[in-house]
């Protein structure tokens, strides 16, 4: 269909999908030069941030290839540090919930502390010091409350900490933790988390430990609630074959609300560019042989609609940028190692001619 | 030294001038193994490109690299290399502009 280029678009069609491998590598097409440079990806590149909130960020990612955005998206889920529970000393547990169950809810907690002022300890023999550990008490006994009206049933009422809470861990500075972290103390970034229940006589005393790690060891560590991204929808009119002016609304209706507006006098469908994004791809214009031949539906191969959640203590804004840190570390691991190799060679070849 | 070593080895088979060898990159992924790939692919001297993941229980990539004129496909991975650094600097650089340009909606958020 005229307007659709498979080099640009991923083609959606009733029960397939068409061109979804990008093409843009050299020797692909003749007379084209897909080598790398970086001026004209620069050029091409936008990022542009849609939307900010307290707690997500939407933006568009364009000009980039699905390796790229892949490579962001599966960072932020399990390569970004974050801090967490992961030892648990249990002293007194007295209450319904199982040490270990308890001990697993205590890991989930998102912690409200810069993982910048810890280094990741060595699992296996690492001693824990004040540099890689912080420290949390949680001692916690339900009462009978004395004074209770006698015809109360609601527990929190009838008792006293009938519920554990996340605010009950207290915070116990090791070593030079209580200067550097003086600014922003650590805790539950949310306070009300019911960790356990306690009824009269029940007990819970523990210390525990937490410590930095990332998603790929354990999801607890994950920074993001979500981190996602879909490619951008773009409805491609045939301007040889019309939609019927009698059929406008019921065109408009196989679409996601406000992507094609019907001109109120001639009845003349048009894509709303700003609104094509929200097109939710349900290909409800391909079941009505009225419409057959009036519309392509694609996607366009790099761009890329990201939505990350922050769940923790990165505001959703500081992600990419975290991200892309680790990317470049990771580069820069991988480059020295390279470099070694390459001297590596050159001292056996030269090793070798010395020998001949 | 021993500890880089452990991080990239060529593996049995390759040409003696590296023109043609496979890689066994380790604690690595997909997420740079097809990054990678995407950057050597886009050389227009290397000849043949791609990556696996042997086996999900060993954090291991294997990357191959074949390439024309007898080139060392060690350089090109080196080239790369510093290509994907570019794309991240010039990615950051953007959305920071962008955050900084303040062109977007906000709102809150109940947690």
């Amino acid at each position: 269909m005229v307007g659709f280029d498979p080099k640009r678009h991923v083609g959606v069609h009733p029960e397939r999908v068409s061109n979804i491998s990008s093409t843009d590598f050299p020797g692909h097409d003749p007379g084209q030069d897909n080598a790398w440079n970086l001026a004209k990806f620069q050029q091409r590149l936008i990022v542009r941030v849609e939307r900010l909130s307290n707690r997500s960020i939407d933006f568009d990612l364009v000009g980039v290839d699905a390796s790229i955005a892949n490579a962001f998206r599966r960072i932020l889920i399990a390569e970004v540090p974050t801090v967490c529970i992961e030892r648990v000393y249990i002293w007194c547990n007295t209450s319904v919930i199982a040490d270990e169950v308890l001990a697993h809810r205590l890991g989930l907690i998102p912690l409200d502390v810069d993982p910048a002022f810890l280094d990741a300890k060595d699992s296996q023999n690492g001693q824990a010091t004040d540099r890689n550990t912080l420290v949390f008490r949680l001692k916690v006994a339900c009462e009978r409350r004395k004074n209770a009206p006698r015809d109360a049933t609601d527990p929190n009422v009838l008792f006293t900490h009938s519920e554990v809470l996340s605010s009950q861990l207290e915070w116990v500075p090791q070593g030079e933790q209580a200067s550097a972290m003086a600014a922003n103390l650590p805790a539950s970034t949310n306070p009300n988390i019911v960790l356990a229940k306690l009824r009269p006589g029940q007990e819970i005393d523990m210390e525990v430990h937490a410590v930095k790690g990332v998603g790929k060891d354990h999801a607890k560590f994950s920074p993001v609630a979500t981190a996602s991204y879909r490619l951008l929808p773009e409805i491609i009119l045939n301007p040889a074959k019309p939609v019927p002016p009698d059929l406008a609304e019921k065109f408009q209706k196989c679409f996601s609300p406000s992507v094609i507006r019907v001109h109120p006098q001639t009845k003349k469908v048009s894509v709303d560019k700003k609104s094509a994004r929200f097109e939710s791809m349900s290909r409800e214009v391909y079941r009505h042989p009225e419409f057959e031949g009036c519309v392509q539906l694609a996607r366009v191969r790099d761009h890329f609609l990201f939505c990350i959640e922050s769940e923790g203590f990165y505001p959703p804004e500081r992600l990419l940028p975290e991200a892309v840190q680790v990317m470049r570390t990771k580069i820069a691991t991988l480059r020295r190692a390279a470099e070694a190799l390459l001297n590596d060679t050159n001292a056996n070849e030269d090793a070798e001619m010395a020998e001949t | 030294m021993t500890e880089l070593a452990q991080k990239i080895k060529i593996m049995k088979g390759a040409a003696p001038d590296l023109s043609a060898a496979t890689y066994q990159i380790f604690d690595e992924s997909h997420t740079m193994g097809n990054a990678l790939r995407w950057l050597l692919m886009k050389n227009p001297k290397v000849e043949f490109c791609g990556y696996s993941v042997p086996h999900p229980s060993e954090n291991l990539i294997q990357l191959r690299i074949q390439m024309y004129d007898r080139l060392s496909s060690l350089d090109a991975l080196l080239e790369a290399l510093s290509h994907l650094d570019d794309v991240c600097s010039s990615i950051e650089d953007k959305y920071r502009a962008s955050l900084a340009g303040g062109q977007y909606e906000r709102w809150q958020e109940n947690s």
